[in-house]
């Protein structure tokens, strides 16, 4: 596989061939290895090197066009570079992307330090024994038919003809267990837990296992609910999906597309529970995949959306920065259209809450332990969801595992109708957060 | 006495073959066989190379500007190793002699099996002279004949154009197109040696209504293979009147109101439903993962007599249609459930290994990084005998769900889809528009309430997301009812 030193080279030099004078290159190259196993046998092994860029190409009129592509030696460089100056006649004539203003601005510090890959026999044997203890948790554990384990090294790179380069790498391992019980007259039931971390050494084998067996202990003994309406508890997992689900909240290129629940003109206005209060944040300790770069060379960085309910800030683009003249923020994807997305979402309490609450002591109400369907279930652009969830009803501490049922709202109620932010906090591997408390919400079960 | 004609692995370095480059022929003969050869020398039970070119346009006009034209291209191989019922998947962007054996290196090192030593014969496998479908059914021409750039800007322009007189209360329109080209090479230690080309093309409309705090957006997609012409041939007028309608009658909808309901699913890309509470679960995939209650019911009736169900890649120009599999394997028509009776199971080549169910040239995957799995193609329910009429007229309060979302099945047979336009049915008519509905059920009650179809079969492109990829599918049912569900809202 080509080093990425040796991918910028050639795309610096077949661009000077073809006479192309302004240009950019986003590139990346993975190597990772995983492993499923089914009783103690390996089920499927999967290992792959592969290679891809993204090239920019502006013409003497400025229009840009883009092309991507998996081949990486100097012949398919070339077809790329000649393909996006073909597709930059039909480039945007307005807002053309330019190179981002701080492309050349330092970075945070990076520990381009990879940790070395295990073997393959290490990773099965590491899954087998995880895998055998899981289903020795409990009689009723009949198979853990979602498993894997797996190990990726990253490296990506961009650079430009103004002379901007950056690159870096990083390595992480992660490992997921979702159960399925199967007991005599009850209905299946399933339960997971995921980990990730810089290595397999980091790997916490053990949380992932406990949780896993917990949570579907926990739900064997479950009961239908009744339709109606439910003060909800959304684990940090939960809030954090259904936050991400809503992300054009903040999408400064969703908003500017008219395809968001904001406007440029909600920047400061009161859109949660001043209990609430929610960053992006790719530099996060906690965020393995942390990248110190985004697609356009910005560095990134630690953004405030939500401060006290308030919405304090919007995820950037070089362009969309432009055009609401602000700074980028470090969270552009290269593209013919440049798109923006978060990193890693951290919650945490906003102002101090009048009144405490605690599942050891609430009656009737729902934790929702994981959202499904989002794909399906979230109208993004309408603020609506209607989702089917795993959790429990709750009643004095005692929790019944919930049958079969859906939790329904619109974003902008629930965000102010949350009651309390609990103040400690989880890594879930997409973010970090406590467990949130809304007041009300639709829960149809039987 | 050692034969002149046998390839000794030390000899391997010294080989130097003239494969074409820019195209997989017969050139790729001769290092396939001889790395399937290798592969089998050093114990492995089955080897499988699948190789791969792309070339991928996406293009989207923004209200009245193209605001994005985005070209992909793509080259890469994968290489399955099967000992006895495990296998490995190993991928790679390197096509060259030297990557492809590296590749098969990585998956026997694997596997526990290592390159035959120095001194050992080779033998090359012997494949079968190329089974190529592109040039069998003309499809090399296919790529220069597809809408070129200007010409995809041009009809998207003209489209959003339209879809601008047709609707009310627009804060967005879009209107998106993208056409997928790919040549495949399945070679294979069974002597296969299968080359094809595929041409998926999909166009449609976003639009997002907003009225003060009332908002909708309806989303409407058209999908074909095989059909170079097909943006210049799309109705957009009649797809923009269509999608300006339901935005218009979803703005002001009320939230459907949760409960147990029967329902009438319209047909074409209701047929969702099925393939997520029914299809999904006749995957070998899901027996292997005993993820499925079916997994022991063949020849037994899972789901209402009045229903018949088909899966198969064969239907002209439709989105899951496909000549071969991509393990090389014709494609064929099985058939799923007939008169309630599940009949065949959906396989692919691992899944007839581990569940000893016959292939179906199922085996898919969106790409080379995906070893390929048993996955559906164009999914249906069969017509039946109703009219459309009866099935409503069958219902005193029920809802009719028009337009469909997307879905999932999860590990215990529950599924769920959302509902993006439907309305409330009483005393068998629709009196008003509903929203935020979502259906939640199993699998094993929801097949056996299938209670009527209808005669009007309908098919509708969709896309399917699994662990082989992302891959193109069509569903499609006729009108059905459902006699109760669980419809999840406010």
């Amino acid at each position: 596989m080509p080093k990425i030193d040796d991918i910028a080279a050639s795309a610096r030099e077949t661009a000077q061939k073809l006479g192309i004078k302004k240009y950019d290159v986003y590139g990346s190259a993975i190597d990772e290895t995983s492993v499923q196993v089914d009783l103690g046998e390996p089920q499927q092994m999967k290992a792959s090197q592969r290679s891809s860029v993204t090239v920019r190409v502006w013409n003497d009129d400025n229009s840009v066009g883009v092309t991507s592509t998996t081949d990486v030696d100097p012949i398919g460089l070339e077809l790329a570079l000649k393909t996006a100056h073909e597709a930059s006649f039909f480039g945007v004539k307005e807002n053309v992307p330019e190179f981002s203003p701080e492309a050349t601005a330092p970075t945070a510090a990076h520990s381009d330090v990879k940790t070395p890959q295990a073997p393959v026999s290490k990773l099965l044997e590491t899954l087998v024994e995880a895998e055998k203890e899981l289903l020795a948790a409990h009689p009723a554990i009949k198979g853990v038919p979602y498993n894997g384990l797996a190990q990726r090294d990253i490296d990506r790179f961009y650079l430009n003809s103004d002379g901007a380069v950056r690159n870096e790498g990083h390595s992480f391992a992660s490992l997921y267990l979702y159960t399925k019980t199967e007991e005599e007259g009850r209905k299946p039931r399933s339960a997971g837990a995921f980990r990730v971390s810089h290595g397999l050494d980091e790997l916490d084998i053990n949380g992932c296992l406990k949780e896993a067996a917990e949570k579907t202990i926990s739900h064997l003994n479950y009961d239908k609910i009744k339709t109606g309406k439910y003060r909800v508890v959304f684990s940090p997992e939960a809030i954090l999906s259904l936050i991400g689900a809503f992300s054009n909240l903040f999408n400064a290129q969703s908003i500017l597309d008219k395809q968001s629940l904001s406007t440029p003109e909600s920047l400061g206005t009161q859109i949660a529970s001043p209990l609430l209060s929610l960053c992006d944040d790719a530099l996060h300790p906690q965020n393995v995949g942390a990248g110190t770069f985004d697609g356009e060379g910005t560095p990134t960085r630690r953004v405030p959306l939500i401060t006290n309910g308030v919405l304090s800030g919007f995820l950037h683009s070089a362009g969309t920065a432009k055009r609401l003249n602000t700074q980028p923020t470090g969270h552009a994807h290269m593209g013919s259209k440049v798109t923006v997305s978060p990193h890693f979402y951290h919650i945490f309490p906003g102002e101090s809450a009048e009144q405490e609450y605690s599942l050891d002591t609430a009656e009737n109400v729902i934790l929702i332990d994981d959202l499904s369907a989002l794909h399906a279930g979230v109208q993004a652009t309408q603020g609506s969801f209607s989702l089917p969830f795993d959790g429990w009803l709750v009643q004095n501490g005692k929790r019944t595992s919930v049958e079969s049922a859906t939790v329904a709202g619109d974003i902008r109620e629930l965000l102010k109708s949350i009651i309390y932010v609990e103040k400690d906090l989880e890594f879930t591997g997409s973010g970090v957060a406590p467990r949130v408390w809304v007041d009300e919400l639709s829960i149809t079960g039987e | 006495m050692q034969s002149p004609t046998l390839l000794i692995s030390k000899e391997l370095p010294r080989l130097t073959y003239q494969s074409t480059p820019d195209r997989f022929d017969e050139t790729w003969e001769a290092p396939l066989s001889t790395l399937l050869g290798l592969g089998r020398a050093a114990g492995a039970d089955f080897i499988e190379f699948f190789l791969e070119r792309v070339n991928y346009i996406s293009c989207m006009a923004e209200d009245d500007a193209i605001t994005s034209i985005s070209p992909r291209l793509s080259t890469g191989a994968g290489v399955r190793v099967f000992r006895g019922k495990a296998d490995c998947y190993v991928s790679t962007n390197d096509l060259s002699f030297g990557g492809l054996k590296a590749a098969l290196e990585k998956g026997l090192s694997i596997m526990g099996l290592q390159l035959p030593a120095p001194n050992s014969y080779v033998p090359e496998i012997n494949l079968e002279l190329l089974r190529d479908y592109a040039v069998k059914k003309g499809k090399e021409s296919w790529l220069a004949d597809c809408s070129s750039m200007r010409e995809m800007g041009d009809v998207l322009l003209a489209a959003n154009g339209e879809l601008a007189t047709q609707a009310k209360f627009v804060q967005s329109r879009r209107a998106v197109y993208f056409r997928d080209w790919q040549e495949v090479l399945v070679a294979s230690s069974d002597g296969t040696f299968a080359r094809d080309i595929r041409l998926a093309q999909s166009v449609g409309y976003s639009l997002l209504c907003a009225d003060g705090e009332q908002r909708s957006s309806i989303n409407k997609r058209v999908g074909s293979t095989s059909e170079p012409g097909f943006l210049r041939t799309w109705t957009y007028a009649k797809d923009a009147e269509e999608v300006a309608d339901s935005a218009s009658k979803m703005l002001y909808a009320d939230y459907v109101e949760s409960g147990n309901y029967p329902v009438v699913m319209a047909n074409e890309f209701g047929g969702v439903i099925f393939h997520e509470a029914c299809g999904h679960l006749l995957e070998t995939t899901q027996i292997e993962r005993k993820t499925t209650p079916f997994a022991e019911k063949k020849g037994e009736k899972i789901a209402h007599e009045n229903l018949t169900a088909w899966d198969e890649g064969m239907t002209s120009g439709v989105f899951g249609t496909i000549d071969m599999d991509d393990e090389g394997m014709p494609a064929q028509r099985t058939l799923l459930i007939e008169n309630g009776i599940l009949k065949n199971f959906i396989a692919d080549r691992a899944g007839s290994v581990r569940t000893g169910n016959p292939r179906t040239g199922s085996g898919r995957r969106q790409g080379y990084t995906y070893a390929a799995a048993s996955r559906m193609r164009n999914t249906y329910i069969a017509p039946g005998n109703y009219s459309v009429d009866e099935l409503f007229a069958s219902i005193e309060k029920g809802i009719y769900c028009k337009k469909m979302g997307g879905g999932s099945v999860g590990s215990t047979g529950q599924f769920n889809f959302a509902v993006d336009e439907a309305y409330l049915i009483e005393n068998g008519k629709l009196t008003k528009p509903l929203k935020g509905a979502t259906l939640i059920g199993e699998a094993t009650e929801i097949m056996n309430k299938i209670s009527m179809c209808s005669n009007d079969l309908g098919l509708a492109a969709g896309f399917c997301g699994s662990v082989s990829g992302s891959i193109y599918v069509t569903v499609g049912q006729p009108h059905i009812k459902v006699d109760s569900i669980t419809v999840g809202g406010r």
